[in-house]
């Protein structure tokens, strides 16, 4: 089927004259028609653009300018937290409803020179604050594997529709794992990048010291191709990596020898469902049988992650939103009667709960007299937190366990309790603090949901994560598969 | 840590946020339960640890302090297109200054 091809297979076709960009387009935008009233998992779709875009691409495909392109013509969507000229950048949030970007973001820029064809905005947690999509203001995601359970988030939206393939791949952000969660809970491949090395300029802002853009497809191979395209120094974002961005693709093929892969016995340990952990096993067994060696090895400040993670992050949100004022862009309030009054009200009527938790959250602890005892704190089992790590990559090369505790669970069942609903990125947060790349891997099914593996590697490493999920999808065909319903239409 | 009702008013005053009064018993009791998640902090001792500041320990970097891209009028009237309220290239807000 058509939709089952991975990036470089669509490449191949469209140059081969089997069928052009605008039909692809057009193929992948009935696949959304059909399937997503169910899913969700677009809050904006710009059709009219996206057919003017293939069409360029078809010209410029008939050209010797498309040997040096490998995306051109090839459609994708973005995360609704993008800022994308002339069209509705929500961020998920009533706040931003009518907000129409005067600019793009940098990697929306890179992405349509690479020839790419966008078809819309995908939905997401309002400003990318929440586990299961279900704190979007356009309401919630499903899970294409099982309607009645959360895609995760707050990445969802795409995740989504990478899973039932509406479109072949899709941006994500992550700040505590919201590219790997949802990657996890729906089957498919979703790599967070080391800090600095994606482009921030452009994307909504949640918390500046963890926020991170990258790639969620299928395969490891089309992650790889995507981040080709997104990373990069970029002048607009004062943390930018300065450094030659590498070729993701180089090393897919190189077998998996030597490799250690380090297991910490806190991401095996109390809390992890039984059917998540017989399939991360049956994972890493199959990496052991390309090569790869596996070490035990012990991150013992494991369990301060997301308390430390909810003091930053929500301390950096508080800082980031106050620009939502009603003022220059946003919501505003009816009839506000002087300045303070317009604030509070368009903030407390654009934001929902679980935005004003964090925020009030944030403002607690930067205020006086509690600014040590918990920002200050958390900075520093922060950098606890980056030594353990440092202390791992002494002896191995990667370290992996299970991206989530659990597969996907119902809507509902941890909308009430944010603090259960905290814990379930217990085994990604840490990477966001320490600035690690990490990438989620299809690791098959319990129960008929899918299991995620995570990888996390030493910074810069996103070539071997990439390597490493690749050998593992030669051996195995989790991230090729798709739920049944999703096959009826071709 | 618990928080009280009156806690959570001054933390939405300070934050600019509108709290419906009927919604402020909630907040306080989950914000509390995220505050005990976070009290967990303190068991383990930092005092020689220094804060972590940024993920891979780098300097900021600096430019100079120059315009770079002057958008005109014709950017700001694209800038203020979706404001609230503005006029003659100005945003409007209530009275601020009798």
């Amino acid at each position: 089927m058509i939709f089952q091809r991975n990036l470089g297979e669509h490449a191949a076709a469209l140059r081969a004259g089997e069928y052009s960009s605008v039909e692809l387009t057009q193929h992948y935008l009935e696949r959304i028609s059909r399937y997503d009233r169910r899913l969700n998992s677009f809050i904006t779709l710009c059709a009219d653009q996206a057919l003017a875009q293939a069409a360029a691409a078809d010209t410029l495909l008939a050209t010797d300018a498309a040997q040096t392109m490998p995306l051109l013509g090839i459609p994708f969507a973005h995360k609704d937290l993008f800022c994308t000229q002339g069209l509705r950048t929500s961020s998920g949030s009533k706040m931003l409803d009518t907000f129409i970007s005067p600019y793009d973001a940098t990697v929306v820029e890179k992405l349509a020179q690479a020839g790419m064809v966008m078809l819309g905005k995908t939905n997401m947690d309002e400003f990318a604050m929440g586990s299961s999509n279900e704190t979007s203001f356009y309401g919630p995601v499903r899970n294409p594997w099982q309607t009645e359970r959360v895609p995760g988030g707050s990445s969802g939206g795409s995740a989504a529709a990478v899973a039932a393939r509406l479109v072949p791949a899709a941006t994500g952000t992550d700040t505590g794992g919201s590219i790997r969660q949802p990657a996890a809970l729906c089957g498919i491949t979703g790599l967070k990048p080391t800090y600095g090395s994606v482009s921030r300029y452009g994307m909504i802002a949640f918390a500046s010291s963890l926020d991170q853009a990258g790639p969620m497809a299928p395969a490891a191979a089309d992650c790889a191709q995507l981040l080709q395209a997104m990373a990069g120094f970029d002048a607009r974002d004062s943390t930018s990596l300065q450094r030659e961005v590498p070729d993701y693709s180089a090393t897919l093929h190189t077998p998996l020898n030597g490799v250690r892969i380090g297991l910490p016995k806190e991401y095996f340990g109390e809390g992890l469902e039984s059917g998540v952990a017989l399939q991360v096993e049956a994972a890493l067994k199959l990496l052991v049988a390309a090569g790869a060696t596996l070490v035990d090895i012990s991150l013992p400040n494991t369990a301060l992650a997301v308390p430390a993670y909810y003091v930053v992050a929500p301390a950096e949100c508080s800082s980031n939103l106050s620009r939502m004022d009603g003022v220059r862009f946003g919501h505003r309030c009816k009839n506000p009667v002087d300045l303070e009054d317009l604030y509070k009200r368009s903030r407390g009527e654009g934001f929902g709960a679980e935005v004003k938790r964090r925020i009030m959250i944030g403002t607690y602890v930067l205020s006086a007299g509690y600014y040590d005892a918990y920002y200050l704190k958390a900075q520093r089992v922060r950098q606890l937190i980056c030594d353990d790590f440092r202390h791992a990559f002494t002896m191995v090369d990667v370290i992996a366990g299970p991206t989530s505790p659990t597969t996907a669970f119902k809507l509902g069942d941890k909308a009430d309790d944010p603090v259960t609903m905290y814990l379930s990125d217990i085994y990604t947060i840490a990477a966001n603090l320490a600035g690690l790349p990490g990438i989620s891997l299809p690791a098959g099914f319990s129960d008929g949901l899918p299991v995620g593996l995570q990888l996390v590697g030493n910074y810069f490493s996103e070539g071997q994560l990439l390597q490493l999920g690749h050998q593992l999808q030669q051996q195995s065909d989790w991230h090729l598969q798709l739920p049944e319903e999703y096959l009826a239409w071709q | 840590m618990s928080l009280q009702s009156r806690d959570v008013e001054y933390i939405a005053h300070l934050a600019r946020l509108a709290i419906d009064a009927s919604e402020v018993p909630q907040y306080a009791q989950s914000l509390s339960s995220i505050l005990d998640l976070v009290d967990s902090l303190n068991s383990v001792n930092t005092e020689t640890i220094a804060p972590m500041s940024h993920p891979l320990a780098m300097a900021q970097r600096l430019r100079p302090d120059l315009v770079d891209a002057n958008p005109g009028e014709t950017g700001r009237d694209q800038f203020q297109a979706h404001a609230p309220q503005v006029s003659d290239g100005l945003y409007l807000v209530p009275r601020v200054v009798e």
